[in-house]
Order: structure tokens, then C-alpha cells, then sequence
């Protein structure tokens, strides 16, 4: 019999990377918040690769944290190895990755779960959801009905979920877990059109059966840096991950056994990523290339589980086993989970207002994996967005949007709800047109104001970044003050460094800029350099010698944001708009734009469209 | 808003044409193209005032004009617009169109002034309804022609440019985004040669553009000569009909009379113009001052001397206008006895073509020797061919922001920045096409490499 089990601001659905940021934004903005997993042991679970961060989800990690998220606390406190990188490829692409123990952080994120205030943590399985007046009802499996006045889904991989493996196939969350049944039926009868992606995560093998000794080793940095911008404490690296390659054989026993796949034998209908191929995938699209290569990942301290990066796979069980057996030092591996592909429910993100709430479904957010994206970092992002606007809108306050400019938070979120997604959506530093400017080591320039202005950037904090502020801004006063002047030993670095020595004085801001020199090199020479930090050094130099490049980047974020504060009505009728082409119509109100800079980048709206458009608005309509 | 220009006055020869910049920097976007005969610059004189001068392209003068000087709010759009009354004309209107898109004006939207206008509340809300229609009928124009007017060639060309360089920002981007995989590095050396391959073939794109012109939309060519050296028979000559009035009675032609002939590939804008000379009737004196201008502004002359007399100081007047000059001389009257001195005439134009307008002689070498002038005997017709300025300017932001990607490679600028110049230049070529830039380079790394855990 049905029971009322309380009354909260906020529920969220699932706590896996985005559910844990959005209820933690949701408590921690005052809201009264309750979050639902099937089961407790899995808070924060990794279910593919035991890691986080890499190139422009490092970006991410580093954008939740200076907006008060958790995910790179988290990951400073459990990981086993990290590596900066992209070293010597410029800035704008350093990515910070860690190697993270599973268990650990699983560990770390439902304890911070469970100490927080205004959040309740429950091991349950909503089968329901349904708006009874101005209040959403969840209803678990065990008929205990929560009210709520804002629901965050965060369902993953689990609505619906269907693992594949060879010719088996059967419903099921990911790593052995109860799926989530029912509740894909009541969100289909609110109205959300519900579609199947695929992913797949490949074979755990003990550590013991392989032989390192034939194996590429790969270390983490010797000078490790952490993800949040509040982690004082060095990072140790206490793990190793190790190289091997797939060879003939490997892709003999793949070809020899293709129909075997699912997907080639097509049984699966959802749509996999492009950038995440199971080995099959790889050897039937790539033919002409001989080898793959695939990374030995350990998952945690205390484990000898290793994770195989490369080699996922739904072909049947057998058949793993032998196409693993053939690769340099797995000649003898045990294999102690099976690769497989999983299918599930997730939305259409045009549905979605840039704020992740539903346009037809007010009260109503998604995030991560149900939105279309796949990982860990681009869940979290989302969960954060969702739960920080699920929040203000029941606190009416005004939302907040981060736009294109302001972060890859932003991006992100504006490829889905605008250009949408037909495969399971990865962020990449190329999908960024300002990715000079949104750099990694300025995560807190660009978004700790936002974050104390909404809440969730203790004042401490904020006061802490306002003084690195003042203190980049001194130090690069500084160096466009200082002269060097010509001499001896000025000369000898110049030399050394492969650039021009000095006929007059120079100043040091100008000398920063050039390519052969930098800050470190200059140290001799720069005698009135105060002991600071060094991310101090670095966004000065780094702001100098990408001076011109930023300045374009300035320009056009400026002219960007123009059209961003160009707000269209909810009701407006394109239909009403005389002039707008037929497509453009179509295109309009099946995306309904939130501005006219987001209406600019829909295809198929042309400047002219937009031209209409804003005179259209203009009119006072 | 950005400074925007383009041109206002139809879209075919006419008396004169107009090209508005209006925008932020509209004014000092004119005095980069405008030198005023009295020294004055336009940011200094008040609105609803213009000024005489030139317009030129870095050092080379295209056409003289008046620019006139509105200040915001009180200008057509409500921003600040500088005005350019040039020679109606398309090719003048077009290259000085040119010269003030490359001192920074990027070029007007269809019905961008309007918009403006309209934005800026200068136009009412009855007016605004009709508007949008026919903006939309333009973008809906623009569109099209964005598909249509890329011919073969052209589209050929440019895709295979665009190709080259998301090609190469593919390689950057796979090679930084998955550090770890086995893929090719990206060697500063292999995106320099790749974008200086694509730098150019745009530039020899751009500069076909001009020889293209000339083939597509005509040259402005003045006939210009001493009375009754049988200029209009050599009008009628390569026109087939007789426009211009032929009489012996010299000064016959008192006005200019132009008319557009086809002469091989090229279409030349012929001016036949006044007999160039000491004149004391008012009438005729108008009409040779106007000769001397149309010689100053055609983009070719055809000097035209009578073989059967020997030079007059009126033909040395007309020889040292031409000097330095793109110019044919023509020997006519070859059917006479030759009194001239033809090694004079080649010391101020060295082309030299004899010709006989009575008997249709010479039209031939007359034709050879303008095609090597206009550089149209190269030009390679089985090439893609720009043809219309936003084309142009599309294909120039590319070529210049290639520029910037190998001058940045030169100084050791890394690839995460020469590549964000590299992907301005594909969206600039793709913007022809009406692709994405972002998503070709996304879809190009997923076609090309095998990447992903």
C-alpha cells in the first residue's frame, strides 16, 4: 500500500557522477533534497574506466570545482596516479587525468553524501513519477511516494538498461546491478521522447595472470598538480598503468567471429559513440591498421583488478578470452569480468532548456548519460547545472546560464540542448571555438565569481581567489614596467635559449612573449621577481604570450554575448513571424531557442532568419 | 555592432555609385581608403558634410569621389556612416567596395542597413512588417546563390582547400585530444606545408579575381585620342553597329559614349571619348574634361593616333597621360601612308597595335595585346573563378588568417593556437558551402583515425 514518505525541494534520480553533483548543488543551496540509488554500494560508481579527467574533461573537472562541485576533491583524495597532459602542446590543451581507486572514491562520495545537510541518501528504485498539481509524486518499487517540487533524472545507463554480450542478452544495470524498470514507462507518459544509445565497457583481468615484463610502462608525473583549486595537500602517485598491442592474431579470431557480435549480427538497435568503438568496431572500420593499442589500468590499491582501456567488446565470452590471449603479456590472463555492450533509455536533449530543465515539463531536469552525453566529468557538469537552476527556481531566483564563452560547462551543455546528439556525446577541446581562452589553469578566473554568487563558493574562498586575482594583476603590472637592459650575462641566456640578445632595454613583458623564452628561464635576469606562486607566473605568461590570440577571442565572445542577452518569449509563434523561411520555422520551434545568439547556431536558420527575428522582437512582440 | 558595408545603389553600370559603411568604426573605417583633395580627414568635419578626394587601395588609386559624413543617431541606420559616391560603374564600385572591407568593414547581410535602421529606431513599425519580407526574400536569395553561384570549378577548388585544412586541424586535434593513442603526431613542419599549400592556392584564387572580372563582368576601357583620329569608327569597329555618330567634321563626339563589346573572352567597357585638344567651345570643353576623366579612371586606355600624320603636341599631351599607365597604343589608318613615329609612341606606351578601323584590320592583334594587358591570356578558364565579393572577402579571411597560422609557426607559436587560426579559416571557406567548420573537423577525426578507449 502506497505511504507518504516525505516532503523534499528537490529529488534526484540516481547517484552516479551527475545525480552527486546535482543533489550535492541542490542541499548545499539551502534546498531540502533527497537522492535515490538502487543501491548504496554504488554511489559515484565508475562502471567503465577507473579514471578522471583527460583533454577537456580535465577542463570540465577543474570548471565543477571552481563552481563548488565535488567531482575533483573527490578524485585529489582517491587517486593512484595523475599526469598532466599535452605538456609542450600549448596550454589552452594541458588536461590533468588521474587514475582513480574505484572503491575509494565510491567510498569517498557516499560519505560526503551522507554528511551533508539537507540531503537524504536512500537505497530505492523509483518506478513512478507524476505532477499532482504543483508538486511531483515518486513512488519506489516499495510503494513509499515522495513529494517533491523539482525531480533531477539521473538515470545513466541504468532506464532500461540491456547488456549484450555475444548472443545474450539481458536486462540489467551495469556491473551486475538491478536496471530500472517502470520508470521509463510514466516519464514516456509525461511526454519526454525517450530513445536507445548504446556503450560498452571492456574486460577486468587479474593482475596476477599478466606478464609486465613484456609490457610498455607508462608513470604518472613527477610534479603532480590536483584538480581542485582548494587541495593543498601533494598528490602522491602510487601506481603504474602499462602499453600493449592487439596484433594479426587478435584480428583473426575478431574477423573469424564478427557474426557472432550483436551488433554485427543486429541485434542491437541503439546508437553507440564513434569515439568510444568496441575492438570489433575498430578492426571492421579501420581494416588497414595493423595494430591497436590498449592500456593496462589498475582499479584501486587494495584490488587486482586491472581495467583493459581499448578493448571493449560484446563478442561472446569464448571468444574474448581467446582474442585477449593472443596480445603480448596476456598469453595467460584470467579474465574476472566480461567486456560488454549495454543498451538504454535516454532523452532528446532539444527538449531541454539551457538550464537542463524540460521546456514542456516545468519542475522536470535531466542530466549526464539520460541527456545524451557519455562520461563521467560530462555527467557531473550536468548534474551541477541542473541542481544549481533546480534550486534557484524554487528559491525564484534567477536561473543561470553558462553560454559558450564562459566555460566547456557551457559548451557542452549548448551542443546538446541546441545541435542535439545522435550518438552518445564526449567533449572534445575541438568542439570549443574560444578553447584559448577556456583554458584549464583559468577554470577559477572564469567561473569562482558565479559560484560565490549563487552560493556554492564559501566567502573564505572567494576571498582567497580575489587576492590571486590582485596578485596576477600586480605581477603583470610589473613585468610590463621592468626594463632589462643589455648585458653579459642577459646575453648568455639569450644565447642559450636560441634567441636574439638584447641591443637595448627590453621590457620583461615583452621578452615573456617570445616563443624561445618563459618565466623559468628568465628567473637569472628578473631581479626584482617577488616570491610568489607559481600558477601566479603561469597566467601571466600564459596570458601574454597568447596576448593577441585572447584578444580576438575577447572580441568575439563580446560580439557573441550581443545576440546571448537577446531574450525570446516562451510563447512567441514562429508561425507569426512574416518573412522567416519555412525551415527555419521548423527548425525554431522544435529547438525554441532561449535567445537569438542560441537561435544563430540551430542549422538551418539562416543571418537573415535571424535578421527577421530580431526585428520581429524588436517590435515589442 | 560591427562596421558593416556594402554597396547601396543598384547593382549595374549607373552614373554613380554608393557604397555605405555604417557601424561603430564606419568613419575610421573611410579614412583608411579616402585621401580628401584638401588634406582633411572625415573624422574631423560634421555630419551632413562630405568631401572631395580619392579613394585608394594601399597605393594605388581606383577612382575619385565624394564621401559624405552622417553621425549617429542622425544617419539612415542611426550608427555613423561615411557614404562613397564613386564612377557608377560595377568593377570601380566593387574594387573600392574591396578597399574598405580590407580596412576592416566586413560586408553588410542582406538588409543588414535596414535591420540597423530598424534596431536603432529610426524606422516605424508599418515600415518594419514590410522589411522582413524583403529581407527574407534576400536571405532566401543569398542562400541560393550561396549553393548556386559556387560553380563547379569553384566549389571543387575551394572543398579541396577546405578539405587540406580540416584535414590538418583534424590531425591537431586527434594528436591533442587522445595523447595517448597510437596516432601520427602532428609535426609543426606538415600543418606549415599544408597550410601554405592551402595559403596559396587562395591567393592564386584571389588573384584570379580581377582577370576573372574582367572576363565575367568587363573592363572600363576609354578610347582616347586627338580629334578625328577615328576613334568612334574603331567604337563602331569592335561594337558592330554604329553607336557613336561618325562625321569627318572633327569634334563630333562631345559627350562620352559607353558601351559594353565582347572581344574574344574579355568584355571591355568602352568609353569613346571626346577628341583630346585645345578647344574654345564651352560645349566640346565640357566634354574633354570629361575625356580626361574617364582616362584617369578606365582601367585600360586605348590611345589612339592617326598613322597618316605626324604626332601633334595634342598626341604627345595624350601619350604622357598614358605613360605608367595600362595602355595600348593604336596606329590607325594602316590603309594610309605612315607619317608617324611609331618608336615615339612605344617610349610612352610600348604595346603598339596597327590597325585599319576602316577595313576591320588588326582587331585580332589589338585583342592579343589587351588579353596580355589584363592578364586574361593566363588566365586559366578551366580554373575556379570568385565571383562576387563575398566570395572574395570570405576567401581573403581565410588567406589571411592562414597567414597568421604560418607566421605563427615560423615563430614558434604552439599548435593549440596556430590551430585555432587554421579552423577561422575553414569556417571562413565553409561559410560558401554552408557547413559547420567545428563539426567537419569533429566528423574528419572520427572518419580518419581509429581513437577511443
Amino acid at each position: 500500500m502506497k505511504f507518504n514518505a516525505g516532503e523534499f525541494d528537490v529529488a534526484v534520480i540516481g547517484a552516479g557522477h551527475a545525480g552527486i553533483e546535482a543533489c550535492l548543488a541542490a542541499a548545499r543551496s539551502g534546498c531540502k533534497t533527497v537522492v535515490f540509488t538502487i543501491t548504496l554500494d554504488f554511489v559515484g560508481n565508475m562502471p567503465c574506466n577507473p579514471s578522471i579527467g583527460g583533454t577537456s574533461k580535465g577542463h570540465l573537472v577543474r570548471e565543477i570545482d571552481a563552481l563548488g562541485g565535488e567531482m575533483g576533491k573527490a578524485a585529489d583524495k582517491t587517486s593512484i596516479q595523475t599526469r598532466m597532459l599535452n605538456r609542450g602542446k600549448g596550454p589552452a590543451v594541458h588536461s590533468l587525468r588521474a587514475q582513480i581507486d574505484r572503491r575509494r572514491y565510491s567510498a569517498y562520495m557516499k560519505h560526503c553524501l551522507e554528511t551533508q545537510d539537507n540531503l537524504e541518501l536512500k537505497q530505492a528504485e523509483i518506478v513512478d513519477i507524476q505532477r499532482a498539481g504543483d508538486i511531483w509524486e515518486l513512488t519506489t518499487k516499495l510503494d513509499a511516494v515522495y513529494k517533491a517540487k523539482a525531480v533531477i533524472l539521473a538515470t545513466g545507463t541504468f532506464l532500461d538498461g540491456k547488456i549484450y554480450v555475444g548472443d545474450k542478452c539481458y536486462q540489467s544495470g551495469p556491473d551486475g546491478v538491478f536496471p530500472s524498470l517502470g520508470l521509463a514507462d510514466s516519464l514516456k507518459k509525461i511526454g519526454l521522447p525517450l530513445r536507445r544509445f548504446k556503450t560498452g565497457t571492456p574486460s577486468r583481468v587479474n593482475r596476477r595472470s599478466i606478464d609486465f615484463s613484456k609490457l610498455e610502462l607508462q608513470e604518472g608525473d613527477e610534479k603532480t598538480v590536483p584538480f581542485s583549486f582548494e587541495t593543498q595537500e601533494k598528490i602522491e602517485n602510487t601506481a603504474v598503468c602499462h602499453i600493449s598491442y592487439t596484433n594479426e592474431k587478435t584480428k583473426q579470431i575478431i574477423l573469424d567471429n564478427i557474426h557472432r557480435s550483436p551488433l554485427y549480427g543486429g541485434k542491437i538497435e541503439g546508437i553507440g559513440p564513434r569515439y568510444c568503438p568496441s575492438i570489433e568496431d575498430k578492426i571492421m572500420r579501420f581494416a588497414e591498421k595493423e595494430r591497436h593499442q590498449l592500456f593496462i589500468e589498475p582499479c584501486g590499491s587494495d584490488t587486482e583488478e586491472m581495467y583493459l582501456q581499448g578493448m571493449s567488446s560484446s563478442l561472446p565470452e569464448d571468444v574474448q578470452l581467446a582474442f585477449l590471449r593472443t596480445i603480448q603479456g596476456l598469453e595467460n590472463v584470467e579474465v574476472m569480468r566480461v567486456a560488454y555492450a549495454i543498451e538504454y533509455d535516454c532523452v532528446d536533449p532539444v527538449t531541454m532548456k539551457p538550464t537542463l530543465e524540460f521546456k514542456d515539463v516545468p519542475y522536470l531536469y535531466g542530466a549526464g548519460q539520460f541527456n545524451g552525453s557519455s562520461g563521467y566529468e560530462e555527467a557531473a557538469a550536468q548534474g551541477l547545472v541542473a541542481g544549481i537552476n533546480a534550486a534557484l527556481k524554487i528559491q525564484g531566483k534567477d536561473e543561470v546560464i553558462f553560454d559558450r564563452a564562459s566555460s566547456y560547462i557551457g559548451t557542452l551543455i549548448d551542443d546538446l540542448v541546441t545541435k542535439g546528439c545522435n550518438e552518445p556525446y564526449r567533449m572534445m577541446t575541438s568542439r570549443s571555438e574560444y578553447r584559448l581562452y577556456l583554458r584549464q589553469d583559468n577554470a577559477d578566473i572564469r567561473l569562482t565569481e558565479t559560484g560565490h554568487r549563487i552560493g556554492l563558493i564559501s566567502d573564505e574562498r572567494y576571498n582567497k581567489f580575489l587576492n590571486k586575482i590582485e596578485l596576477i594583476a600586480e605581477e603583470r603590472k610589473r613585468v610590463e614596467n621592468t626594463v632589462i637592459a643589455p648585458s653579459e650575462k642577459a646575453a648568455e641566456v639569450f644565447i642559450k635559449c636560441g634567441t636574439a640578445p638584447l641591443t637595448t632595454g627590453c621590457r620583461l613583458s615583452e621578452l615573456i612573449k617570445r616563443p624561445q623564452l618563459d618565466y623559468e628561464k628568465l628567473k637569472e635576469i628578473d631581479t626584482t621577481r617577488p616570491d610568489l606562486s607559481d600558477d601566479i607566473f603561469e597566467q601571466v605568461e600564459t596570458e601574454l604570450k597568447y596576448e593577441g590570440y585572447i584578444k580576438r577571442q575577447r572580441s568575439q565572445i563580446a560580439d557573441m554575448r550581443r545576440l546571448e542577452v537577446k531574450l525570446i518569449p516562451e510563447n512567441i509563434n514562429y508561425d507569426d513571424v512574416t518573412g522567416l523561411r519555412l525551415e527555419a520555422v521548423e527548425k525554431l520551434k522544435k529547438i525554441r531557442p532561449v535567445n537569438i545568439g542560441q537561435a544563430s547556431r540551430i542549422s538551418g536558420v539562416s543571418p537573415a532568419d535571424i535578421s527577421v527575428l530580431l526585428i520581429y522582437l524588436g517590435k515589442g512582440n | 555592432m560591427s562596421t558593416v558595408a556594402a554597396i547601396a545603389t543598384p547593382n549595374s553600370s549607373g552614373g554613380i555609385g554608393v557604397i555605405r559603411i555604417s557601424g561603430e568604426d564606419a568613419i575610421a573605417v573611410a579614412d583608411k581608403v579616402f585621401r580628401s583633395v584638401l588634406g582633411k580627414k572625415l573624422c574631423d568635419i560634421k555630419g551632413y558634410t562630405a568631401l572631395f578626394g580619392h579613394i585608394y587601395e594601399n597605393d594605388t588609386l581606383i577612382d575619385e569621389c565624394v564621401t559624405l559624413i552622417f553621425r549617429a543617431p542622425k544617419s539612415y541606420t542611426g550608427e555613423d556612416v561615411a557614404e562613397i559616391s564613386c564612377h557608377g560603374g560595377m568593377y570601380v564600385t566593387q574594387r573600392v567596395l574591396r578597399a574598405v572591407l580590407a580596412a576592416g568593414a566586413v560586408p553588410a547581410q542582406a538588409g543588414e542597413f535596414t535591420k540597423r535602421a530598424f534596431l536603432n529606431g529610426k524606422i516605424d513599425l508599418a515600415e518594419a512588417e514590410s522589411i522582413m519580407n524583403v529581407i527574407s526574400a534576400q536571405g532566401q536569395q543569398a542562400l541560393d546563390a550561396a549553393m548556386n553561384t559556387l560553380d563547379g570549378k569553384l566549389s571543387r577548388e575551394i572543398n579541396s582547400i577546405a578539405a587540406t585544412l580540416t584535414n590538418v586541424s583534424a590531425g591537431i586535434a586527434v594528436w591533442t585530444d587522445d595523447p595517448d593513442e597510437d596516432v601520427p603526431a602532428a609535426h609543426e613542419e606538415n600543418v606549415k606545408e599544408k597550410a601554405q599549400l592551402a595559403y596559396e592556392k587562395l591567393t592564386e584564387l584571389l588573384s584570379r579575381f580581377d582577370s576573372g572580372r574582367a572576363v565575367t563582368e568587363g573592363v572600363s576601357a576609354a578610347i582616347c585620342g586627338h580629334p578625328n583620329v577615328g576613334k568612334s569608327t574603331l567604337m563602331n569597329l569592335l561594337t558592330g553597329f554604329d553607336r557613336s555618330i561618325v562625321t569627318p567634321v572633327a569634334g563630333t563626339t562631345r559627350d562620352v559614349i559607353e558601351e559594353t563589346v565582347r572581344l574574344g573572352d574579355i568584355v571591355l567597357r568602352l568609353a569613346d571619348t571626346a577628341g583630346i585638344h585645345q578647344s574654345d567651345d564651352l560645349v566640346e570643353s565640357i566634354g574633354i574634361d570629361r575625356s580626361l576623366q574617364k582616362l584617369q579612371t578606365s582601367q585600360l586606355v586605348i590611345a589612339v593616333f592617326d598613322g597618316s600624320q605626324e604626332l601633334s603636341m595634342d598626341d604627345i599631351q595624350l601619350l604622357d597621360e598614358c605613360k605608367n599607365r595600362r595602355a595600348v597604343a593604336i596606329i590607325n589608318k594602316t590603309d594610309l601612308e605612315m607619317k608617324i613615329s611609331v618608336d615615339t609612341v612605344k617610349e610612352y606606351i610600348p604595346d603598339v597595335v596597327y590597325l585599319s578601323a576602316v577595313k576591320g584590320e588588326g582587331v585580332k592583334e589589338l585583342q592579343n595585346v589587351i588579353e596580355k594587358l589584363l592578364g586574361t591570356a593566363e588566365l586559366d578558364t578551366s580554373s575556379g573563378i570568385l565571383s562576387n565579393e563575398r566570395q572574395y572577402a570570405c576567401c581573403q579571411s581565410a588567406a589571411e588568417s592562414l597567414k597568421e597560422a604560418i607566421d605563427g609557426l615560423d615563430m614558434g607559436v604552439t599548435l593549440d593556437a596556430v590551430n585555432v587560426s587554421i579552423d577561422y579559416a575553414i569556417e571562413k571557406l565553409l561559410e560558401l558551402t554552408g557547413e559547420k567548420a567545428r563539426e567537419a573537423v569533429v566528423n574528419e577525426v572520427f572518419a580518419k583515425f581509429c581513437v577511443g578507449k
